[in-house]
């Protein structure tokens, strides 16, 4: 477990390199300088700019010292959207509020598709399977912005009697439900539909036969026997979907007029602000890649079959 | 025929009547068959060619069929449409910004101006007095104005005046020509805010996102079978190797890599696209810098998964007997691939494929929304909902439009998809 | 439960029919097979793949998943109609009183449960007073009586820590919990190492003398057959072309198929010029099954009857009986010899049976 641990954790820290290196290169490949604004600065501050910065030094040095900053938390200043706030500061007040948006759609999206995804299951060929299927269809065929718009304009727009809930973000808890919701939404019917199907897997094993055979009932082969088996790789599908529903925050946060780092990230990328976009991707994808390392080893620990004393594979 | 056979099998004895019926045995009864006799005992089945097979149970799911009727209706829509309706996508229509889809025709929009202008009011008054011989008042002036005034609502003086608006959104001064006897094709969807018709926009829009959908799965084809069959052939150290890398390219965020690439490629493209007047520089003005990152980021990342199937499917064939044999007669790897593997896996590649392409639609939209996408004045699905967001109170219709064709692509897509997977998935076949 | 020693008939299946209603059409899996079962019996289903003896085996434990159906005929299991049964009374059955073991051990416990926690649970599906502690008691009672050691270690422990041998005994432990007076296993040797299987066997017949229990094994092996059966039906094509007792079935076959079966078996006192004759051709369509005798295209005495009817049983001995033109011709050409018809014909017999003696 621990060489598994190790390995895993070894393969994060390079994909991150990765990221780092790529995002590096690219902001180097930038024709001209990363912090040209609108009007054109003077050579000699250009050459003062790039002595200050270590630009005139071979790229190797400075992806090194990139690196080392980047190790001391140290992302750079915003040159455009908030002059010369240092990027991190932007990231951990902006932060907070992505993640618990975050967190809560991914957490209805658990509580609710994995259980839908059991009674489709449990139910299949009814119409409560279909239903649920069409649902789920639709729900994973609807980008965030679709869905978003429309919970917006039912809720806060056109129809009398549903306005319950606040046209702008406010922070309150009420003002949490609508992007929760949307951005819940993708989620639940993805997870719904896998666990469905790992359901219907799990049903056609043979050990379901061993259960059916010792004479136990139908709601206990599928719900002590089935289920327990079906959960193991929907947890895999887990990982992949807590990096797609944090990126779908952007669109959400965009739509609800949100000040998460979503919606700040896409602004500073249309308006080009280089720090900005380098220390949020960087920052994303640290978090999405450790947020897999955490579901991945929380996988290996549901499944039984590895063993925690021995080395695992 | 079931009662016959109760007799001759079920009865634990054998039955006196059948050994009656023994007798009746015609003479030869008992002479041995001869081979061909043999041979023509056993009717074989007709059998059923692959795709033969794969086709009649697709035809037999009808969610798979009724979607793609809608995909080919789409399709057209996005493709042929274009063709028949009159405008372009980027064609600004006098008068027409931020045009209805619906209409008033010129009469109800004279006597909504006349209800709306105290003095028209007035002249249509004194008229009607005039006729009856008598002269207006300046009380009864007085009175109207201030009765004109306070209807200020234009919604609710159009209901007084039981004015309805007509389908589909014209001008007033194509309104004036169709009056003249002209035929001027209709705004279905209206137009935008710059006045450009919305459903050539919505169709341009359709047919970008659908080739982009085509190109992007393409693509993850391409790179995903080579590098799933290279690594599944080979095995061994190559094979790991290859596998780490799939692996560390799996946990890459992919959507942050797109946007990054979108933000970088746009400054380095624009460069690149004002060196020169090659071909390459054409191509990049005629895709934009940021569709140009979305094919780099699916050629970069969205292949894993099906190397992956690939790579799996070709470990499990290799071990069959046929492989073992080709190689034997000195068969090169290349050969081996080409002729015998991938013919093989051809079924999920086919639906792994096509179900990549409701998923390129999905983040092309996703990235058009977020201002990423395609560079104006060309417009995608995603794009346009981007538009109409603005508006979103006053012409929800704008967003709306875009947003359910969008879905419903996506839908039929996926739809499909899964009954193709149903229809070519051999391990369901029974 | 008391262990009463019961005679009789255990099981009296009666030309069973089953079919599978695919959308190719409908597969007629069991075309009319009976066969008897006494208590403290030891009975074979000897067949290749697809003769559908797993699929008579499930209908009796009503295990038949759809598109499967019993289209005709009975089952009747210690005196009560087993198809009449409801979904309710079959849940009852099952485990209880019937009990069957499968192929696999690998794949047939759940992986994500203890051995103890499924052996407990098989015994509480129809105990539902028994206490944990006397569950878990009998459990490991249960455990030692196939021949584990450690129980309560292996109680704790997951199926893949167990070896395919053990988690055999274990699936066997789990059948016999409850007592049955039938056990249905099928092909339970099939999936293990050769030794392993010696040791399988031999659990089972010591098993079987201790409980009296009926079992019905399916098997395409004829050796452990011979190992551990008093009787042997032979299947082919979803036919019973063959019926009868051990020796009479290994010592004078009466059916080609069963010969073949025989030829094709490797056996420790053939001299070493002696080869393994495989049987010709491959089994017949299911879908669309030939009017005349199932095995005839396959059958080197074949004759034009053959083609054209399927042969009605005959009694070649006591409680044996093969459905075969040859065995027809001759007891007629014996009618006509004004013999008497119940004495098989020993000539022939000898000659043909002489082929692997």
């Amino acid at each position: 477990m621990a060489k598994y641990i190790l390995k895993r954790v070894l393969m994060a820290v390079i994909t991150l390199f990765i990221v780092i290196c790529l995002t590096f290169f690219l902001m180097n490949a930038i024709p001209g300088n990363p912090w040209l604004s609108e009007k054109t600065p003077s050579q000699a501050t250009i050459d003062a700019l790039n002595e200050k910065y270590g630009l005139d030094q071979p790229v190797i040095v400075q992806l090194g010292k990139y690196l080392g900053n980047i190790l001391q938390g140290e992302f750079g200043d915003s040159i455009k959207m908030q002059k010369d706030r240092p990027v991190l500061d932007i990231i951990t007040t902006m932060f907070p509020i992505s993640a618990k948006i975050g967190i809560i759609a991914i957490v209805w999206a658990i509580l609710v598709g994995v259980p839908l995804g059991c009674l489709a299951a449990y139910k299949r060929g009814t119409w409560v399977d279909s239903l649920l299927r069409v649902i789920c269809t639709i729900g994973i065929s609807m980008p965030g912005f679709v869905v978003a718009t429309i919970l917006l304009q039912i809720f806060t727009g056109g129809i009398e009697g549903f306005k319950i809930l606040p046209t702008v973000f406010d922070g309150s808890w009420q003002s949490y439900v609508l992007p929760c919701a949307a951005l819940g939404f993708y989620p639940m019917c993805y997870l719904s539909r896998q666990t469905r199907t790992a359901m219907l897997d799990s049903i056609n094993q043979e050990y379901i036969k061993t259960a059916r055979a010792k004479g136990l009932r139908n709601k206990k082969i599928i719900f002590k026997h089935a289920l327990r088996n079906a959960l193991i790789p929907v947890i895999t599908y887990l990982g992949p979907q807590i990096a797609f529903t944090l990126c779908g925050g952007f669109v959400v946060e965009q739509v609800f007029s949100i000040p998460g780092l979503g919606r700040y990230f896409v602004q500073s990328i249309q308006s080009r602000d280089y720090p900005i976009i380098m220390g949020t991707t960087i920052f994303l994808a640290a978090f999405i890649i450790v947020m897999n390392l955490v579901v991945d080893l929380l996988y290996k620990l549901v499944d039984p079959r590895i063993n925690l004393s021995k080395g695992g594979n | 025929m079931a009662e016959k056979r109760k007799k001759v099998l079920g009865s634990l004895q054998p039955d006196i009547e059948d050994i009656l019926d023994w007798n009746k045995l015609p003479e030869d009864a008992f002479q041995p068959a001869s081979a061909e006799e043999k041979e023509s005992f056993i009717q074989d089945r007709k059998s059923v060619s692959y795709w033969k097979d794969a086709w009649r149970r697709l035809r037999r799911n009808k969610v798979a069929m009724v979607a793609m009727v809608i995909v080919i209706l789409l399709g057209l829509f996005a493709f042929v449409g274009p063709l028949i309706v009159p405008y372009s996508y980027d064609e600004v229509i006098p008068g027409a910004n931020n045009l209805h889809p619906w209409h008033y025709s010129l009469e109800d929009q004279e006597e909504l101006a006349a209800a709306q202008d105290p003095e028209m009011a007035i002249e249509l008054a004194r008229a009607e007095a005039e006729a009856e011989g008598r002269e207006l008042s300046r009380i009864e002036e007085a009175q109207i104005r201030a009765q004109v005034k306070s209807g200020g609502d234009v919604d609710e003086l159009r209901a007084e005046l039981g004015i309805k608006p007509k389908l589909f959104g014209y001008t007033n001064d194509e309104l004036q020509r169709i009056a003249d006897g002209e035929f001027v094709f209709p705004h279905v969807f209206g137009c935008d805010m710059q006045g450009r018709d919305i459903m050539v926009r919505t169709m341009i829009g359709t047919r970008v996102s659908m080739i982009v959908g085509i190109c992007c799965a393409l693509i993850v084809l391409v790179i995903g079978a080579i590098y799933g069959s290279i690594s599944g052939y080979c095995g061994g150290k190559v094979d790991a190797v290859m596998q780490r890398i799939v692996e560390i390219i799996y946990t890459i965020p992919e959507v942050l890599i797109i946007l990054l690439l979108g933000a970088t490629l746009k400054p380095i493209l624009e460069n690149f696209q004002n060196s020169g007047d090659g071909f390459l520089q054409n191509m990049v003005t005629i895709l934009g810098p940021n569709l140009i990152a979305i094919f780099i980021a699916f050629g970069l990342l969205y292949w894993v998964t099906m190397s992956r199937i690939i790579r799996g499917q070709i470990l499990q064939l290799k071990q069959q007997e046929y492989v073992t044999a080709a190689r034997a007669l000195g068969a090169k790897g290349g050969r081996i691939i080409k002729r015998h593997l991938l013919p093989n896996c051809v079924g999920q590649i086919v639906t792994t494929t096509f179900l990549q392409i409701p998923s390129a639609i999905f983040t092309e939209s996703f990235l058009s929304f977020l201002g990423m996408g395609v560079s104006a004045p060309m417009t995608s699905l995603g794009s346009m909902c981007s538009d109409g967001l603005s508006g979103l109170q006053s012409y929800p219709y704008r967003l709306f439009i875009p947003a359910i064709i969008l879905s419903i692509l996506i839908l039929c897509l996926n739809l499909f998809g899964d009954g193709l997977r149903d229809a070519l998935d051999p391990r369901l076949k029974k | 439960m008391e262990e009463k020693q019961k005679t009789g008939k255990l099981l009296e299946v009666k030309d069973l029919h089953v079919s599978f209603f695919t959308p190719a059409g409908e597969v007629k899996a069991v075309g009319g097979i009976s066969y008897d079962l006494n208590y403290d019996e030891v009975m074979g289903i000897v067949g290749e793949s697809g003769s559908g003896k797993s699929v008579e085996a499930y209908s009796i434990i009503g295990l038949l998943q759809s598109p499967g159906k019993v289209v005709g005929g009975s089952i009747t299991l210690e005196g009560e109609d087993v198809l009449a049964k409801s979904k309710e009374e079959m849940i009852d059955l099952r485990g209880n009183k019937v009990a069957m073991i499968f192929q696999n051990p690998m794949t047939c416990l759940n992986p994500v449960y203890t051995i103890g926690n499924q052996l407990i649970e098989a015994l509480k599906a129809h105990d539902k007073k028994v206490s944990k502690e006397e569950a878990a008691k009998r459990a490991m009672e249960m455990l030692e009586l196939v021949g584990i050691n450690n129980v309560e270690k292996r109680m704790k422990q997951y199926p893949h820590e167990l070896s395919g041998g053990m988690r055999q005994r274990v699936m066997i432990a789990m059948g016999l919990i409850c007592h049955p007076q039938l056990l249905i296993a099928d092909e339970p040797t099939t999936a293990l190492d050769v030794t392993i299987q010696a040791q399988i066997l031999e659990l089972m017949k010591e098993l079987q003398k201790k409980t009296h229990m009926g079992i019905i094994f399916i098997t395409h092996n004829l050796g452990v057959v011979a190992e551990i059966c008093d009787k042997v039906s032979v299947m082919y094509a979803g036919k019973m072309v063959e019926q009868g007792p051990v020796d009479d079935i290994f010592y004078k076959p009466g059916h080609p198929y069963t010969m073949g079966l025989l030829r094709s078996m490797p056996r420790v006192d053939a001299e070493s010029y002696e080869r393994l004759i495989p049987i010709e051709g491959t089994p017949v369509d299911m879908l669309n099954p030939p009017e005349g005798c199932p095995f005839a295209p396959r059958c080197e005495y074949a004759m034009k009857i053959c083609l054209q009817k399927m042969p009605p049983y005959v009694e070649l001995g006591d409680n044996h009986r093969s459905a075969c033109w040859l065995r027809v011709q001759e007891q007629m050409a014996k009618e006509k010899a004004g013999q008497a018809d119940t004495k098989p014909a020993q000539e022939t017999e000898n000659k043909e049976a002489g082929d692997h003696e």
